[in-house]
């Protein structure tokens, strides 16, 4: 299969450490992903793994350690690594009083480019036909698909899922899970957290407990 | 690979774009801000009474200190949805300057909130009694000025943004930096009205304009990114 993505990427973490109020969260954190892998954060509520994201993101500064991506530390790369990587918190960063079309443009608008248009992408998550209903009259089910249809879109190598399966019914966590599945097979990153079974290619996966 | 590119121009009008749509189907937040400026101009003559001459001596300051406060008033609201929505953390990781990009917001809030405010105080003031050489300065200094309120404050509210009940820190904050724009742009005013010479104080309020308008989204972008870690 030719490579999807520019060249093969790498996202590794040396010595990490953080800090929330007085309490450590992590210390002394190292792993790597290279393309192609699904790393799946474990661990109790509280444990740190919202803020590893926001860390892994761009969101955070971390208090101690260094995050690198193709080698070089992020906060070095600034827009050229955020170019590359999609986050999906716990809000869906959907504008309401905007149209579902609407809202993928303003995403594409803010990125560096779109890979696939936005009917298609809308078709991709069973939204067709929603392109012009603004997203308040959505279901919170739908919200959280036309979020994942960010992701497609923009086609990042790098996706920073917080809980991508909350408010999905079982059908929208099967094609989550495959578009998750397509991505890591085109040399997609993948860091994610989920309280659901992942049910992916065990292959893919590296388990982070923290 | 084949991807459209965008580039930070388009991101910009984008973001200007979509605040105004917002606005525009949501436009309480709009009408708030002005109807507080019209009250508290109209507000003033049931409280210092009918004295024309008065009126028109103090006309100047209630323009000017209530086109403060109202935009004071409105920018609080500039990050507060988006930082609710998330929308916020998807602009700090965007491909574009997060510089560039909130001054799109705060261009269109400005747009939003400053604009109409300019479109209606000559009216006031002439309600006031202002002489017409003070009403087109007036003019010219709102214009000159409430960008550079509008700068100023967001930054403030950058700052504020995640905080709960930030209002009272974020006018603590921001009143002292909004004084020297009041002096000159009342000044200006009330030269004219005097028959002065009011080039002084415009240069004075262009400077601050070109420094804000510089400085502030630097400023602001930082300040965001401290809010949001």
């Amino acid at each position: 299969m030719t490579q999807h993505y520019n060249k093969k990427n790498i996202l590794q973490v040396k010595s990490l450490a953080c800090q929330r109020g007085e309490k450590l969260l992590f210390s002394n954190l190292s792993f790597a992903v290279a393309s192609g892998e699904l790393l799946l954060l474990e661990g109790k509520n509280g444990a740190g793994k919202t803020t590893l994201l926001r860390l892994l993101s761009g969101l955070r500064r971390s208090d101690e350690g260094e995050i690198f991506w193709n080698n070089q530390e992020i906060s070095e790369l600034d827009f050229d690594f955020y170019q590359d990587v999609s986050f999906l918190g716990h809000h869906n960063a959907l504008k309401l009083e905007l149209t579902a079309q609407e809202n993928l443009e303003v995403s594409i608008a803010l990125s560096a480019g779109s890979e696939i248009s936005i009917e298609k992408a809308l078709a991709d998550v069973k939204l067709a036909g929603y392109e012009h209903e603004l997203v308040k009259s959505f279901s919170a089910g739908m919200k959280r698909r036309l979020a994942i249809a960010k992701l497609l879109v923009l086609d990042t190598p790098l996706w920073v899922l917080d809980e991508p399966f909350t408010s999905v019914d079982v059908k929208g966590i099967a094609l989550i899970e495959k578009f998750i599945n397509e991505h890591l097979q085109k040399g997609g990153l993948v860091v994610m957290t989920s309280h659901h079974e992942v049910n992916i290619e065990k292959k893919y996966i590296t388990n982070l407990r923290l | 690979m084949a991807k459209t590119r965008v580039s930070t121009r388009k991101a910009f009008s984008v973001i200007i774009w979509r605040d105004l749509m917002l606005s525009i189907r949501h436009p309480s937040e709009i009408i708030n801000p002005l109807l507080f400026f019209i009250m508290v101009i109209i507000l003033y003559p049931f409280a210092v009474g009918s004295d024309a001459k008065l009126l028109m001596e103090i006309s100047t300051g209630v323009v000017w200190v209530a086109a403060l406060l109202a935009s004071m008033l409105s920018l609080d609201s500039i990050f507060k949805e988006d930082f609710a929505d998330g929308t916020l953390e998807e602009m700090i990781l965007s491909a574009h300057p997060t510089s560039i990009l909130v001054l799109a917001k705060v261009f269109a809030h400005w747009l939003l909130t400053a604009l109409p405010l300019i479109i209606l105080a000559p009216i006031l003031a002439v309600m006031l009694g202002m002489h017409d050489d003070g009403i087109v300065v007036l003019l010219l200094t709102l214009l000159i000025g409430t960008p550079v309120l509008s700068l100023i404050g967001a930054i403030g509210v950058a700052l504020t943004v995640s905080l709960r009940g930030g209002g009272v820190i974020l006018s603590l904050l921001i009143l002292p930096l909004y004084i020297p724009v009041l002096i000159f742009g009342s000044g200006a005013v009330n030269n004219a009205i005097l028959g002065l010479d009011v080039q002084g104080q415009i240069y004075m309020l262009a400077a601050l304009f070109v420094l804000a308008l510089f400085f502030a989204p630097l400023a602001i972008a930082a300040a965001l990114k401290i809010s949001l870690s």
